[in-house]
């Protein structure tokens, strides 16, 4: 049945007076509760309920806290140092258990798709979330160009390694360079993209230019960024979290409220712009989509 | 020395103010909350090393006359620490209490967090005049936790950071040599069992 994605969120969420709206919510719930500190009351009960709603996170916020190591590890970093990731000439290598495997310039590899705009959640490991636009195109339009063989199990993805000029890369806080992976089903699932841009603009280099995986049903490291190689392998490749904190950050990292991370607690998330958290949805709010392909597997385990 | 420590109190609670007025002008970042609970830890760490480096910089000629002052750094210390856990448990946990104590009993850097800042709690109360004269040499020793503290503070940072662990390893460093300078004064202190004050 082929699949029709179905935008549940657009840009028209996003308007400039909300934005403003949200900013003078946040400063007098946060003055409330900062009095009702003080006072010992709890002035959180005669605020409601959280919001539900899914507006586009500021694109000032979703390119001003980012999590790309390689630009630094503090948040506001990959911004500041955003100019040391050289984007041009790009080329990306696809190998592995293909029929045409070889290294692609990324005009080529974008020519013949056509961009569509993807409004996605995206919740961090570290319980914060945002409602990003994106501008790509499905993986597995990719991958078909390039005639996946019958052994094909998983995708690998790399990140390009380059500590001359990617600061990070200086100091081994992971084992670079950033690798990632997926099952086959989910790389060919339509939800999976490559994406090249947000909010209608090329992809900023601290949000991954040229191009990176989107996985909204994932915690964001799965969705790698900057890939310079893609794999086809029969093996469950490696993958750089997993790696370091095999306990920590499991292989699938599909957003989960009930499976907790010995840091934090996974069942709630901070929207990014909003004051108070949010009930985490499992596998981010796109079961409906997804939850089959796990429809055999204890997610406690294969966490 | 009452204009020297003056003007401390003013600048102990700089941090403060530009955390106000940060707040207020959205100078904090995307992620406001988390910016400023981890600013009032850094501050509570960084006054508690600051309290342990006057026995050191006292040393210094000129510099005797700070130890006048180190009752109010290591106030500090425990005013941006009851700011930083404030703030966790106003803004991070909306003064959910059952999810507080999950939070504490099950992620360990918390509890850590939560052994420092319940050590700095009964050097606070006895801060005073009065205590020093009340506990008399039992003061020095119960004011040595202020090291087993910091111990769990540093910790504490330790085990909250991800992957990329140099901020605390510095931090670690600072407080170990502060602790290695303490070794002789506490060999002695063993020896004769007279109180280290
Ligand atoms: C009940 C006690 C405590 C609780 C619940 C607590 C909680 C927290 C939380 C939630 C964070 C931020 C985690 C994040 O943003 O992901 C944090 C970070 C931190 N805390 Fe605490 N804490 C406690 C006591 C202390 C004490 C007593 C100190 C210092 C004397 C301290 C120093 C720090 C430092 C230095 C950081 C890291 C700041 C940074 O990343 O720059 N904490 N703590």
């Amino acid at each position: 049945m082929p699949f029709r994605w179905n935008p549940e969120l657009t840009m028209q969420d996003i308007t400039p007076e909300e934005y403003f709206l949200e900013r003078r919510r946040f400063i007098k719930q946060a003055a409330l509760v900062g009095a009702g500190a003080v006072l010992g009351l709890n002035p959180l009960t005669a605020l409601g309920g959280e919001s539900q709603d899914d507006t586009a996170t500021p694109y000032e916020k979703a390119t001003h806290y980012n999590n790309f190591y390689e630009l630094g590890t503090g948040k506001d970093e990959p911004a500041a140092n955003a100019d040391k990731l050289l984007i041009s000439p790009w080329s990306v290598i696809i190998d592995g258990a293909v029929t045409r495997p070889g290294k692609v310039s990324l005009e080529e590899l974008l020519k013949p798709h056509a961009i569509e705009e993807r409004v996605y959640r995206l919740r961090c490991v570290e319980t914060w979330s945002m409602v990003i636009p994106w501008q790509g195109f499905p993986l597995r339009d990719l991958l078909r160009r390039f005639d996946p063989q019958g052994n094909a199990k998983y995708v690998a993805f790399e990140t390009l390694l380059d500590p001359q000029h990617l600061p990070g890369q200086t100091r081994k806080i992971l084992d670079w360079p950033y690798r990632e992976g997926l099952r086959m089903d989910e790389a060919m699932h339509p939800l999976t993209i490559i994406a090249t841009g947000m909010y209608g603009r090329s992809l900023p280099n601290q949000n991954g230019a040229p191009l990176r995986l989107v996985v909204p049903w994932k915690y964001g490291f799965k969705s790698i960024k900057s890939i310079i190689r893609i794999t086809l392998t029969e093996q469950q490749p490696v993958t750089s979290w997993n790696q370091m904190a095999p306990e920590e950050y499991g292989f699938y990292a599909n957003v989960n409220p009930l499976v907790p991370h010995p840091r934090w607690d996974q069942e709630s998330e901070r929207r990014i712009g909003e004051f108070r958290r949010r009930p985490t949805l499992i596998f981010n709010g796109y079961g409906d989509h997804v939850a089959g392909l796990y429809a055999h597997m204890d997610l406690s385990r294969n966490f | 020395m009452i204009a020297a420590s003056r003007f401390l109190f003013v600048v102990g609670l700089l941090p403060l103010a530009w955390l106000t007025y940060a707040a207020w002008q959205d100078l904090l970042g995307a992620n406001p909350i988390e910016r400023a609970i981890r600013f009032c830890g850094d501050w509570a760490l960084w006054w508690l090393l600051l309290t342990l480096s006057v026995r050191p910089l006292r040393r210094v000629p000129g510099l005797t006359e700070l130890i006048r002052v180190r009752r109010m750094l290591g106030l500090f210390s425990f005013f941006y620490a009851t700011l930083h856990v404030m703030g966790y448990v106003a803004l991070d946990r909306y003064f959910d209490w059952e999810s507080t104590v999950r939070d504490l009993l099950k992620h360990p850097y918390i509890t850590v967090g939560a052994l420092s800042f319940l050590l700095l709690l009964p050097l606070a109360i006895t801060s005073t005049h009065g205590y020093m004269k009340r506990l008399g040499r039992y003061w020095g020793r119960l004011h040595r936790l202020v090291y087993i503290s910091a111990a769990f503070a540093v910790v504490h940072y330790w085990l909250m950071v991800k992957a990329d662990h140099l901020q605390p390893a510095l931090h670690g460093v600072v407080l170990t040599m502060l602790l290695v300078w303490r070794i002789p004064a506490w060999k002695i202190t063993m020896r004769n069992k007279t109180p280290p004050f």
